[in-house]
């Protein structure tokens, strides 16, 4: 567990020569190993800037863990991570939980759980104060932010979380099922939500996702991951213009990129 | 309406039925009457030790010592319990420790503590800390060991340094043990400055009053000065519910 991070910041600066040309995120000979079971071994991954990237595999093959991995929260024991040629210390990232309830903090009323990221960055309140006003109006958010986060709905909840990742201006969001807590109506609204934020930041954003559904719909490209050890099983592209409505749902691009994936994977449960 | 009004004096059903009782037993002589005073000579009693009597100085002496104890008891134990329970390792390393004295009847100390301290003040208040501290002191470590790591996380991924991770965060995810720990601290730290006042060559106190209206079979006195001490430790558990709800308005959300 207490493995140091092997980041090997001699390379340089400089994004790895065999990445293409547009990517963010290089992962490198990524190890990483629970209890003796290897799970994953010399991993290799480029993520593209400005895009999302929905991550998707069998239960168990490890989609949180390389998140967390990427994002810092979990050591990995050999391997190199960079974005766009930088170590995470030198990049700003957000990370929106699943468990929004555990994730904000109750002591602090909305708004402030909004600004704590930027009071950590050193911010002034003058500072704060403007760029929460600045979300609240992109946001349109209506409820207020005054409460505290256990008197908000969880969709609002999660909306606060958002928030809060988006506040520092993020050079890369990380979401882990950040929509499986809600129900099927405020999922779709975040949905949309989350879109519309990627189109006026152009934020690379790595979606974790159980719902192919919205793996697909969100996604740019969609991870597709093995059993353990876990390897890239695909990356099935989906190219369809935004801003994607619920008809995107029923059109021949979104289902035909559905059944690709669900082909890869069913391949890869069987397996 | 009446319904509702009616519905609100539900809690005092159970007081008013035990008084009745009391006095049924007692206007049934089945009981003598000089170990069972009627309810109206005991309630005279209770207001006259209140309203200028000695029972309230008494009583205050009683608060004194407890809140004595205890603010040391919640001075020491607070950051000795963040402390050890920021780390597994430190606290695994003194569990037994704790748990050993945490079970020890803290009156088997008196004589201990009485070599050490005398037949003063100290002792009893010396006694009633040490039992409240051991309470608070794995309340707060429990806390602090049991934060969720969701919140510990991020905060660390939003770029927290370890400090301040275990300032904005550890510290207030245990709050809510913290104050369950302040709260059976300060209910013990009363029983044990009762038990003292009693037997440690006490010239004032409840506990010693309880015991000398025992001697002199003063019955309502006796009665009084328990009620007194029920009400004193009523009180004080409502008070930290109180703070409680005000500081850790999140609890058990």
């Amino acid at each position: 567990m207490n493995a140091p991070v092997a980041t090997d910041v001699a390379s340089g600066r400089a994004t790895p020569a065999s990445a293409p040309h547009g990517t963010h995120i290089t992962i490198r000979g990524l190890y990483k190993s629970f209890q003796g079971q290897p799970l994953y071994t010399n991993f290799d991954l480029d993520i593209p800037k400005a895009q999302i990237t929905s991550v998707f595999g069998p239960n168990g093959c490890g989609k949180s863990t390389l998140i967390n991995m990427v994002s810092g929260l979990l050591p990995f024991d050999a391997g190199q991570v960079l974005f766009d040629g930088k170590t995470l210390t030198d990049t700003k990232i957000s990370y929106v939980f699943q468990n929004y309830r555990e994730a904000l903090f109750p002591w602090k009323r909305a708004i402030d759980n909004i600004k704590y990221p930027l009071q950590l960055a050193g911010q002034s309140k003058a500072e704060c104060n403007r760029r929460a006003e600045e979300l609240v109006a992109s946001f349109e958010i209506k409820f207020d932010l005054h409460r505290y986060p256990y008197e908000l709905s969880g969709g609002q909840q999660q909306l606060v979380s958002i928030m809060r990742a988006l506040a520092p201006h993020p050079e890369v969001l990380f979401l882990d099922e950040p929509f499986s807590a809600l129900d099927y109506e405020m999922t779709l609204f975040m949905r949309d939500k989350l879109q519309d934020i990627f189109q006026a930041t152009r934020t690379t954003m790595i979606l974790v996702s159980h719902d192919l559904e919205e793996a697909v719909y969100l996604a740019d490209q969609v991870l597709l991951l093995t059993r353990r050890p876990t390897k890239i099983a695909e990356i099935v592209p989906f190219r369809s213009a935004r801003p994607r409505h619920p008809e995107t749902l029923t059109s021949d691009e979104f289902v035909r990129a559905k059944a690709r994936c669900l082909d890869v994977f069913q391949r890869e449960v069987r397996r | 309406m009446l319904r509702n009004k009616l519905a609100a004096l539900t809690p005092a059903v159970g007081a008013i039925l035990f008084v009745f009782a009391w006095w049924l037993l007692y206007a049934s002589k089945l009981i003598d009457p000089v170990l069972l005073p009627s309810p109206q000579d005991s309630f005279k009693a209770i207001w006259d030790g209140f309203v200028g009597g000695a029972l309230i100085s008494d009583f205050l002496i009683t608060v004194r010592r407890t809140l004595l104890a205890f603010v040391i008891a919640v001075i020491i134990s607070v950051p000795f319990g963040i402390i050890l329970g920021s780390s597994v390792r430190l606290y695994s390393s003194v569990e037994f420790l704790i748990d050993f004295f945490r079970s020890t009847p803290a009156s088997a100390l008196f004589p201990l503590f009485l070599v050490i301290l005398g037949v003063g003040e100290e002792t009893k208040i010396a006694v009633a800390a040490f039992g409240a501290s051991l309470l608070i002191l794995f309340n707060t470590a429990y806390g602090v060991m049991n934060a969720r790591k969701t919140r510990q996380a991020a905060a660390r991924v939003m770029g927290a340094s370890r400090f301040r991770v275990m300032l904005d965060v550890t510290l207030l995810e245990s709050l809510p043990q913290t104050f369950v720990g302040m709260r059976t601290g300060v209910s013990f730290a009363l029983v044990i400055v009762i038990v003292a006042e009693m037997f440690i060559g006490s010239t004032d106190g409840l506990g010693q009053r309880v015991i000398n209206a025992q001697m002199i079979f003063n019955m309502p006195e006796m009665y009084a000065t328990i009620f007194a001490a029920g009400v004193l430790g009523y009180g004080l558990n409502l008070l930290f519910i109180l703070i409680e709800r005000k500081f850790v308005h999140w609890g058990g959300k």
